[in-house]
């Protein structure tokens, strides 16, 4: 009964999205101003109706429902509650339910923050994200209902994949699709403002927070995803090039590239044309990434889906989302460029730059992804791009990348001088040089010009982040106040880039300086890697819930001191009969030490493997830093501010008439 | 020239020139980068490269796994089910390694026909192939008499 309920509340938001789509859209046309308030209260209902859909199922999961076949594929009697509600979104039809139920919380959230906007203006923006909805809910419903009986329940369930039973893979896809999903309201707010012909820089300013929370959502889930496979898949690595990973970074890069343009934009009314299409961009990546992931053509250990009918209704969807916006942006995008003038050396100049680096390392990255794909479908050999590639490409990108990130943020808008410029950062740049090169040298590695490029370019982002907020305080009478009273977007931008800066040293420092050993080990073996000493206590059986575990601990010592004892353990999930490494880690701001068994080499023994892996946690400190500079941007009191004042200020005559 | 066409010009041409350059050099990286798939029919035929990095995979046949009494060293063999390869590996199998599974493995042919792994990829589902695997094995089953 309940999954049927389900059921029928999926149909129900479907009925309200087609009104949140099509009357609004009808009422602008037709000018019915009634039409067009039907919006809100479409949206807020299809909300309703699909989180009424989301507890129906996350219902079935936790009473143990088989007879849903969904819940039969993902779950089983002995799994612990906590992942049978996160089993919910395990598989392909009930992350597709998530990806919807997030686009309607993005939706009215957007109907509560802006009802000071041009009525006709929102009545669009919501419009363009039920035609979003109505697509993912066809799909869902046509393909890929998450409610679907089976005839003959059978009297377990296959159990929910185990390396999703892990507290990091809870919350990393609501994350990664809070973000994927997030720029659909920068990529609404782009096909509002096309369709009415009203590109200025209002339009920047209204959707800066929107589109820098969904970047905050994308960094987060990314730096989860990038965690969770750290320590559970068992191999110490943290990014893989891999095709899923590299779907949720290319949006992030191009939704870097907006956020930053969007304030050339804002601020001296520039590269509209650009922000646009990067806000497209931004989305359409997001929707090849739900692709990418779920259609199952890709050979990766997330495509749990490997049904080409769901392929092929994605690959339409997408068809008709990008090749429809970017049909409307040839059509109604501004032709005549009577943008402000700036000149060669102005922060427009630098934001520019940003930009394109941006854009390329995307370009680069699709390029690897998707060639694979394109050979393999024109039937010319199966092909995979190698990790070295992306590596090549992307270290290089990041160079220049990092050196603007310190000028950049000092440059005046419009017009700058060689001679000020220099002037303020000399100092910067020679002490980066310096510290990054003597430390690199005291290090000693064998890569020592990486080594010494990665932290002078760490040095020079975080110096010149405080050199900018000194310039900022400097000639103000009373330093402490002017510190103070610094806008919350500006720190934001500081943290943020700080953040950058601390995700290249642990980048830098973890991949030159790890070490690691694979070594045979009985009860009793001992060995010695980076100044540790690891001694092997013993091997034990540990029942767990739904898995039995060899846990294997070990003690560590540093010279005669004690560290840590570390428990690793290796689980053979019964119901599928899987084995899983848990890693086990003694996590340190300056070092992690890393264990995971490998197989069971008879005699007692096991093959374990050792890392050393100094600094790696600074990757994903880093990745916080982003995401909190991203939260103090998008809080700032201008955005709250200046809405109203666009409200009464823009004299669209529609919104005159609707008063 | 106007000075500030001229300007512009300048960072246009600049812009354009670190562009192709970026494009050049990635698009070297990854011609060098390509990894291409081939079964081990098609490795005892003589089709896969010598002198570069290729991508093996089949079903690890079974009793075929040996084990160095004090390394990690492992040799295995695989199989479209009609022509074999050997393979060896020095290091840690990953999880779902079993025999009787299908793999694929990353690496090149030594002087002897062995392939030299530098990595084994085995799917994290048991039920699940390989797709290239699968196709390898189909392939290999109507090409035999």
């Amino acid at each position: 009964m309940i999954p049927e309920l389900g059921h029928f509340a999926m149909v129900m938001a479907l009925c309200m999205a087609l009104i949140q789509a099509l009357f609004p859209l009808a009422g602008v046309r037709f000018n019915r101003p009634a039409w067009m308030a039907l919006a809100s209260p479409a949206a807020r209902l299809q909300c309703l109706f699909l989180v009424l859909a989301f507890a129906a199922l996350t219902y079935a999961f936790i009473t143990h429902d088989f007879s849903v076949a969904y819940v039969a594929q993902n779950s089983n009697s002995a799994l612990p509650l906590p992942y049978r509600i996160s089993a919910v979104w395990g598989a392909h039809e009930g992350s597709l339910l998530l990806w919807v139920l997030i686009l309607s919380f993005w939706t009215i959230a957007v109907t509560y923050f802006s009802h000071n906007l041009p009525p006709v203006l929102l009545a669009r923006i919501i419009a363009v994200m039920g035609l979003i909805s109505i697509g993912f809910l066809l799909f869902t419903l046509a393909t890929s209902n998450p409610f679907e009986r089976l005839a003959t329940p059978p009297m377990d369930g296959a159990d929910l994949n185990p390396l999703l039973q892990d507290p990091g893979l809870i919350i990393h896809p609501p994350m990664l699709y809070m973000g994927y999903v997030g720029f659909s309201v920068a990529f609404a707010f782009a096909i509002a403002a096309l369709l009415g012909g009203h590109l200025d820089s209002a339009w920047a300013r209204w959707s800066r927070p929107w589109t820098v929370m969904a970047w905050v959502f994308l960094t987060s889930g990314i730096a989860l995803g990038s965690w969770w496979a750290y320590y559970e898949l068992g191999w110490g690595g943290w990014w893989f090039w891999d095709p899923v990973e590299n779907a949720s970074f290319m949006p992030w890069l191009i939704g870097t590239a907006l956020i930053h343009s969007l304030a050339a934009t804002e601020k001296r009314d520039v590269f509209k044309n650009w922000t646009v299409l990067l806000a497209i961009t931004a989305f359409s990546l997001s929707l090849l990434g739900t692709f990418l992931v779920r259609s199952g053509v890709i050979t990766s250990v997330h495509a749990f889906a490997t049904d080409p009918a769901r392929g092929i209704f994605i690959l339409v969807l997408l068809g008709i989302v990008i090749g429809g916006s970017l049909l409307l942006y040839a059509m109604r995008a501004p032709g005549n460029f009577r943008s402000s003038p700036f000149s060669l050396l102005s922060r427009e100049t630098f934001l520019l730059i940003n930009s394109v680096i941006l854009s390329v390392a995307m370009a680069a990255v699709l390029l690897g992804t998707l060639y694979p794909l394109v050979i393999d479908a024109l039937g010319m050999g199966k092909l995979s791009v190698g990790a070295p590639y992306f590596n090549f490409v992307f270290v290089p990108l990041m160079v220049p990348l990092a050196l603007v990130i310190g000028v950049g943020a000092l440059a005046r808008w419009r017009a700058d001088e060689w001679q000020r410029l220099w002037h303020s950062i000399k100092y910067v740049l020679l002490a980066s040089l310096v510290i990054g090169v003597l430390i690199a040298v005291s290090l000693s590695g064998s890569a020592l010009f990486q080594v010494a490029l990665g932290l002078v370019l760490a040095f020079w982002i975080i110096g010149s982040s405080f050199n900018l907020l000194y310039e900022r305080i400097r000639l103000q009478k009373n330093r402490l106040v002017a510190l103070l009273n610094q806008p919350r977007a500006f720190y934001g931008m500081t943290l943020a880039h700080i953040g950058f800066a601390v995700t290249i040293i642990g980048i830098t420092l973890s991949s030159h300086f790890s070490t690691d050993l694979d070594k045979r080990m009985a009860p009793g073996d001992s060995l010695s890697l980076a100044g540790y000493r690891f001694v092997l206590d013993n091997y034990h059986s540990i029942p767990g819930p739904n898995y039995n575990a060899t846990e294997a601990r070990m003690r560590v010592y540093k010279g005669d001191r004690f560290v840590s004892e570390i428990r690793s353990q290796k689980r053979i999930y019964t119901v599928r009969d899987m084995p899983m490494t848990e890693a086990g880690i003694d996590a340190g701001l300056f070092r992690d030490l890393y264990i995971s068994m490998g197989e069971p080499l008879g005699d007692g023994s096991w093959s374990m493997r050792i890392y050393h892996k100094p600094f790696v946690r600074w990757i994903w400190l880093g990745a916080i830093f982003m995401a909190l500079g991203g939260i103090l941007a998008a809080s700032d009191k201008r955005y709250r501010l200046r809405i109203r004042s666009y409200a009464t200020s823009s004299s669209g005559d529609m919104a005159e008439a609707l008063k | 020239m106007h000075p500030k066409r001229k300007k512009i010009m300048v960072g246009v041409v600049a812009l354009v020139i670190g562009i192709s350059l970026a494009v050049t050099l990635a698009l070297k990286a990854f011609q060098e980068n390509l990894m291409y798939f081939f079964s081990p029919s098609e490795v005892i035929a003589g089709a896969a490269p010598e002198t570069r990095n290729f991508r093996i995979g089949g079903l690890v046949v079974e009793d075929s796994v040996v084990r160095d009494r004090d390394s990690l060293l492992v040799e295995f063999v695989l199989t479209d089910t009609v022509n074999q390869v050997k393979v060896s590996y020095d290091g840690i199998l990953p999880d779902l390694f079993r025999e009787g599974q299908g793999i694929v493995a990353n690496g090149r042919l030594n002087s002897q026909g062995v392939f030299v792994a530098s990595e084994v990829l085995a799917k994290h589902d048991e039920n699940y192939m390989p797709p290239e695997v699968a196709e390898a094995m189909e392939k290999a089953a109507s090409n035999s008499p």
